[in-house]
């Protein structure tokens, strides 16, 4: 076993990280470190958390043993993490819960938030609806065309939607846009960031609310076997469902995890989002991490049929697991992701968010150099009931 | 050039009585042929340095007017290497200090030594980065250092007292003090805490403070400069190059650099 204690009083992973931002936004970083440390350390937070992840959200989430995929494969025993049995359909929600409650214990009333395809702003809707904060949501106008239920849903849950036109009008301008809200009402309003990148201490505090992910699974895994698995593997946009998965692991060397990137068109081209992979580093978003960029330091879009990994930046500790080499990063491309999607329905009766079928994908692949005495578990991060009209148009034009 | 350069620049604005005014441009906004002549415009207007901006993608830290220009200097190619090439060639027809300002990552991907000494051969004598916070500064400031450029700090109003002085003693050729919150509430409540904000920052620098963001009027530049040493004014200035509105631009700057009695 290894020891791994990231991030550093800094907010440091190794050579990444930290809080690169405007001196407006210092003060509320210090401050949400503060009451985050607090908050760890005591007890009824804790206490509400649990209660509501279990109440509200339905956790503990199944670790089911995917039998029919098993034997389809002939190679490892492959197990699935459930996050898509989760209220809203994903693991999002493990962490807009945990943020709202620290939005609470902030005296804060106000709530901002980005989105691109709309989960993680549903999921942010929700927890505002459920205590009883006020919400608004930053989103892309190209993205706000795209997702039109999901803009109804956030609105039915109470959340104003604001639509960004500036830059490319997709994930990161929403990013950016949220940043400058948060700097203008830095008094009263808190940043529900939705995955683990931006300024220290973001990554930490998404990366410890979605570990409940990684927790459950070891202890599932245990009960239903007897030991750990061989492998993990989760797909990667920003990182937050496999940094939830990975962390409990990270110490455990017998564990191998592999992240999945999106590979969209491959990435011999320039349509795909793949920043561990193919990127470079550089500072975006208040971190420092792999990037999407060009010669300049402009930063490029990002492109995948899985409009959740479609982000040029990845979350800075997964920069740091790429570099120690204790995570394993790889791509999978959009016509492998859309055939695992088809796979995984047909074999157990489950419809993956495509996001989640890029896990899949990969673990196809890894599975044939697996033997039936090892053990797979794949993080099934959400549920693809909103891809599926997507899915129905791709496969129909194909 | 660098920190003396700006230094006795300022002097001699401040000895002949005047408010040190520092308009802010968008590199590349309508082209980068334009940018020496609105050098030299903005000199001959008295302005007591240019603050340069060079675009980036993602600017978190600016309004909507100079996100467009950044836009717009992208769109013309604009890149820091070009930026200073122009700078570099037009270095002997100016007097007037020039500042930078660009975000951490161009800066970055340029390599940091590669700029600053870059900069200081292009005749640049101080760069603002304004997504580098006091806790992140060391790994550019070190390269500033070496080659003499001022390293320009930002305080901002939400910061408590102690960051404040921090940022006052360490900033180099003047210390831009961001003077709004989004928050205005009450008109005079406001203008008395920018006061004390800003009397308490002269207090703890030992360069001139000037104040900046939202500074759009003569009258406002005023009433900043009689509590510090005077403003930094940039979505305006770029707005009214964009309009073509030269006459505008001569008009702002001297109305706002000679000291006028406040009236009630």
């Amino acid at each position: 076993m290894t020891t791994y204690t990231m991030p550093d009083e800094k907010g440091r992973y190794g050579n990444f990280g930290g809080r690169f931002v405007p001196e407006l936004l210092m003060p509320a970083l210090l401050e949400l470190e503060a009451v985050y440390e607090e908050a760890k350390q005591d007890p009824a937070f804790r206490e509400s958390l649990d209660y509501y992840l279990k109440q509200y959200i339905g956790r503990e989430t199944p670790l089911y043993f995917a039998e029919h995929l098993t034997r389809k494969l002939a190679g490892p025993q492959i197990y699935l993490k459930r996050e898509d049995l989760n209220h809203t359909g994903a693991h999002k929600i493990n962490n807009t819960i945990g943020q709202a409650l620290l939005t609470k214990r902030m005296g804060k009333r106000k709530v901002v938030a980005e989105t691109g395809a709309g989960q993680h702003g549903v999921a942010t809707a929700t927890v505002c609806a459920l205590l009883d904060l006020d919400c608004i949501v930053f989103m892309g106008e190209e993205d706000i065309r795209r997702q039109k239920l999901n803009v109804f849903r956030m609105e039915l849950l109470g959340a104003e939607v604001r639509s960004v036109s500036q830059g490319s009008g997709t994930l990161k301008d929403a990013v950016n846009e949220a940043l400058r809200y948060w700097v203008n009402n830095v008094e009263d309003t808190h940043y529900i960031l939705g995955s683990v990148v931006g300024p220290h201490p973001f990554p930490q505090i998404v990366r410890d609310l979605q570990s409940v992910i990684g927790n459950e699974t070891k202890q599932q895994i245990v009960e239903q076997t007897g030991s750990l698995p061989d492998a993990v593997i989760a797909c990667v946009g920003g990182g937050s469902n496999a940094m939830g998965m990975f962390y409990p692991f990270v110490e455990e060397d017998d564990v191998k995890l592999y992240g999945v990137e999106a590979g969209g068109a491959g990435l011999e081209t320039k349509q795909h989002a793949a920043t561990l992979s193919s990127g470079s580093v550089g500072i975006l978003h208040g971190t420092m991490t792999h990037l999407l960029q060009d010669d300049h330091g402009q930063i490029e879009e990002a492109f995948s049929i899985s409009a959740g990994l479609d982000y040029p930046g990845v979350g800075p500790e997964h920069s740091h697991l790429n570099e120690t080499k204790r995570v394993n990063y790889t791509s999978i491309t959009d016509e492998e992701a859309l055939e695992a999607f088809q796979i995984l329905s047909k074999t157990e009766g489950i419809i993956p968010a495509l996001e989640s079928a890029h896990a899949v994908a990969y673990a196809l692949k890894l599975a044939a150099e697996m033997s039936p005495q090892e053990k797979l578990v794949i993080c099934l991060s959400g549920r693809g009931d909103k891809d599926v009209e997507q899915v129905k148009n791709t496969l129909e034009v194909n | 050039m660098g920190k003396a350069k700006l230094e006795s620049y300022f002097n001699q604005k401040q000895s002949n009585g005047e408010n040190l005014f520092v308009p802010y441009i968008m590199a590349g906004d309508g082209g980068l042929d334009v940018l020496n002549e609105r050098i030299l415009f903005l000199q001959n207007c008295g302005a007591a340095a240019i603050e340069i901006g060079i675009p980036f993608s993602d600017p978190v830290a600016d309004g909507p007017t100079i996100q467009a220009a950044g836009l717009r200097a992208l769109e013309n190619g604009t890149t820091i290497a070009n930026v200073l090439q122009v700078l570099q060639i037009s270095k002997e027809e100016r007097n007037v200090p020039i500042i930078l300002m660009t975000y951490i990552n161009p800066i970055y991907r340029y390599g940091i030594a590669s700029f600053a000494q870059d900069c200081a051969e292009a005749g640049v004598d101080g760069v603002i980065v304004p997504d580098i916070p006091i806790e992140e500064e060391k790994f550019i400031a070190d390269a500033f250092y070496e080659s003499s450029l001022a390293f320009i700090r930002l305080a901002a109003l939400t910061s408590k007292e102690d960051r404040l002085k921090e940022i006052a003693k360490r900033s180099e050729g003047f210390l831009y003090a961001v003077s709004v919150t989004g928050t205005t509430g009450a008109r005079e409540a406001y203008v008395e805490e920018v006061r004390a904000y800003l009397e308490m920052l002269k207090s703890y620098s030992s360069v001139p403070v000037l104040a900046g963001f939202g500074v759009s009027t003569a009258e406002q530049a005023q009433t900043l400069s009689s509590y510090c040493d005077g403003v930094i004014v940039g979505s305006t200035i770029v707005d009214l190059f964009h309009r073509g509105d030269i006459e505008g631009i001569q008009q702002l700057i001297v109305d706002s650099i000679h000291p006028v009695t406040i009236r009630n």
